[in-house]
């Protein structure tokens, strides 16, 4: 007779996972609003409530930039707090944002990527996230729903130990309504593993009063922003620490800041975030039958930039590419092209790098498309480097 | 049951001095005489504006009571977080609850007439147990005395100045009280520091009134009115007994207007104590609009007091 717990496996979409992860965490106040492909987190969460199975207070706002405000208002208050949206919604939070993140408030929120109007449009592309990175949020990638659903444990476990807001993203329609399994953890090491909030200060704390988001002028504003630098460098710390815990924990596997595949020896790599990147495993698996010396390198966590971490896989390569699912509309391409190429700049040895835009407002990204990208590296990697830098795969031009 | 001048200036849960309003500002005399309406504990929100900018410059801060501020159109957003919060951590038995906490946010009219009007709608139609109150100066004073949809016809603002063609603002205000009452809150009224006893009750009965409640209270601002530094009181008085500014309640759907003068004073006479007005004193068929504009606002106040309440509401 065995005594290990069998595992339950439930085929759940992007959103359910997301929504069950929620249900587990039991928040004490979720304020959020609908927005597609978004909507069924909040949709499914209100019936959680409905039904009791979680004791959540549920605010159910009328915009986004509400619900980031009423967020803000309630983890200042010592609760712990989480929101769900994607694009336009999470655009409309933006001033927010930075209020939760100055005011060290460990909000968590459920993303989903999907592009940014105009032209008006519903499927991913990470321009939205991408638009909030220097906000001061932690942003966590998923590359699909089991991982979605893990990370939110990890996100919030992250958030309130460095009191520093957390997203985590996942593709729109791809990761949000496709249908996976996804291994649900037990209720009872859920609650184990996240314990209780405990915030250093509250404004319920009725006996000692604090003022909380005062006017900050030229005499001080410099020195808080400071602080907040060192915070996020220190999440730095926290993030492995955490991802850590939660393997021990849970006894899972979940990468922290990069998930290598076949690195070891590559002389050339493509780094992506989200779904594709097991489109480009597959390509890597192909090229590597092939006797290519190509590998792929997952970024999870795009902020903090994990600049220390990169730089680990990159001294043996020739030739590096990177693919954005967003566009600066700078022509400069990409902004993890951007921070990549820049934080490779003063090696000795760095590879030659080049940018991929693909897949905005939705746009398929296939096999082929990946292993175009590969051909490409490979005869920049003997020599025959392309005119331009930045490329767009899989658009009509 | 209002308490006396004496009594109230012992309650020192309100603003400490020292804080950097302009000599002869009205909203402090706002802050004090509502906090000082209640002994409960109590948790502020406050949005972006001379308030907010004057009480808070860190290292200081002038609020003895929980204060949050966030943003500029966010402080009804804000203090329903808050007060969603207080519930479910009360229910989860995470913090203890000897006294009810009162939740009030305060905000600017340019906050709250403006920006701000859509996350207080949303505030009030979902039923937070909280106090919003609303210090009218009639402009954006933060921000160096633009217009917004509570200043009143003719005035002069950095917005709407009076000109060589136009002679400032061409738009009456909005009555945001009659707006906030189409809610179907509990509790709205319409008040004055100059009726420091009235704005008293009035706090009072919003404080202890479950559910959403709401207080317009006009706050002159002497830069922004260009009125002297001790005449503060004297204009705001005049607003009410020219009947520019109506004191009237709502509760539950029932309108009271809680005074009315003797005599109705002309509106010039409010426009000749204001620097924000005197172009408007060569003008008199502008002048007759604006009595005009009283007058109906008036009419229609005095109308909607007449509704029969219902038996059991008598
Ligand atoms: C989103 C946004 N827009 C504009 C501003 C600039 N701003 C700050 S305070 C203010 C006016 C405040 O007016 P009001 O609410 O009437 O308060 P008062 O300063 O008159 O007390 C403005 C326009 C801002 N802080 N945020
Ligand atoms: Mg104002």
């Amino acid at each position: 007779m065995t005594t290990e717990i069998r595992k339950k496996v439930l085929a759940l979409t992007g959103n359910e996972a997301y929504a069950y992860a929620m249900k587990q965490i039991n928040p004490d106040v979720v304020a959020a609003y609908p927005i597609t492909p978004a909507t069924e987190i909040v949709q499914i969460f209100s019936k959680y409530v409905a039904d009791g199975e979680v004791d959540t207070e549920f605010v159910p706002v009328e915009s986004e930039h509400s619900a980031m405000s009423a967020c803000v208002g309630a983890s200042a208050a010592g609760a712990r707090v989480m929101t769900a949206t994607a694009s336009q919604g999470l655009a409309l939070m933006h001033e927010v944002l930075y209020v939760a993140s100055a005011l060290r408030l460990p909000i968590v929120l459920a993303e989903v990527n999907r592009a940014l109007s105009a032209p008006i449009n519903i499927h991913c592309d990470h321009s939205d996230t991408m638009g909030s990175r220097d906000a001061g949020w932690i942003q966590i990638y998923s590359e699909n729903a089991d991982e979605a659903y893990q990370s939110l444990f990890i996100a919030l476990k992250i958030a309130e130990r460095a009191n520093i807001p957390a997203m985590v993203t996942m593709d729109g329609f791809i990761v949000s309504h496709g249908m996976e399994p996804v291994e649900i953890l037990p209720d009872e090491k859920v609650r184990q593993f996240l314990g209780e909030r405990k915030p250093l200060y509250t404004i319920l704390d009725v006996e000692h009063p604090i003022t909380i988001g005062p006017l900050d002028l030229t005499d001080y504003f410099f020195e808080h922003k400071r602080g907040q630098i060192e915070a996020i460098k220190e999440a730095k710390k926290v993030i492995p620490e955490v991802h850590r815990e939660y393997n021990e924990f849970f006894g899972k596997n979940m990468p922290d800041f990069f998930e290598p595949y076949r690195m070891e020896d590559a002389e050339i790599a493509v780094i992506s975030l989200g779904s594709a990147s097991g489109t480009v495993r597959e390509a890597v698996d192909v090229l590597r039958e092939k006797g290519e010396k190509v590998g792929a390198l997952r970024m999870r966590i795009f902020r903090p930039f994990p600049y220390e971490k990169l730089r680990e896989y990159t001294g043996n390569l020739k030739v590096l590419s990177v693919m954005d699912r967003a566009d600066s509309l700078a022509t400069i391409g990409g902004p993890v092209f951007n921070e990549v190429r820049s934080w490779l700049y003063d090696l000795e040895r760095r590879p030659f790098v080049m940018n991929f835009v693909y897949g905005l407002g939705g746009r398929d990204f296939f096999v082929e498309d990946a292993l175009y990208i590969f051909e490409k590296l490979i005869k920049a990697a003997k020599g025959e480097r392309p005119s331009e830098l930045i490329e767009y795969v899989g658009v009509r031009e | 049951m209002p308490v006396s001048l004496r009594e109230l200036s012992k309650r020192t849960q309100g603003l400490t001095p020292g804080h950097r309003a302009c000599a002869g500002c009205g909203f402090p005399s706002i802050i004090r005489l509502v906090l000082g309406a209640t002994t409960d504990p109590k948790v502020v929100a406050n949005a972006t504006g001379c308030m907010e900018v004057v009480t808070t410059i860190f290292p200081y801060t002038a609020w003895p009571v929980n204060w949050i501020h966030s943003l500029f159109e966010n402080a009804a957003a804000t203090i329903a977080g808050v007060e969603s919060a207080y519930r479910a951590l009360k229910r989860k038995g995470k913090i203890k609850t000897d006294k009810e906490i009162k939740f009030i946010a305060f905000g600017g009219d340019g906050g709250t007439y403006d920006i701000g009007l859509q996350s207080l709608s949303g505030a009030l139609e979902r039923g937070h147990n909280f106090l919003y109150v609303l210090y009218d100066n009639q402009a954006y004073m933060n921000t160096g005395i633009q217009r917004s949809s509570a200043t009143p016809f003719g005035a002069h603002t950095t917005t709407s100045p009076a000109g060589k063609v136009i002679p400032g603002k061409l738009q009456k205000r909005k009555e945001i009280t009659d707006i906030v009452a189409a809610h179907g809150i509990p509790y709205a009224a319409q008040a004055s520091i100059s009726h420091w006893l009235d704005l008293q009750k009035k706090a009072e009965k919003a404080l202890t009134t479950e559910g959403p409640t709401f207080l317009n209270v006009l706050s002159p601002c002497t830069p922004g009115w260009v009125i002297p530094d001790d005449m503060t009181v004297e204009v705001a008085k005049m607003a009410v007994e020219t009947r520019a500014w109506p004191l009237y309640e709502v509760e539950n759907g029932y309108y009271r207007v809680t005074y009315k003068p003797k005599e109705y004073v002309p509106i010039e006479e409010w426009f000749k104590m204001q620097g924000r007005f005197k172009h408007l004193l060569k003008r008199p068929d502008l002048i007759a609009e604006a009595q005009r504009q009283v007058n109906e606002t008036w009419e229609r106040l005095l109308w909607l007091e007449t509704r029969p309440r219902k038996e059991e509401e008598k």
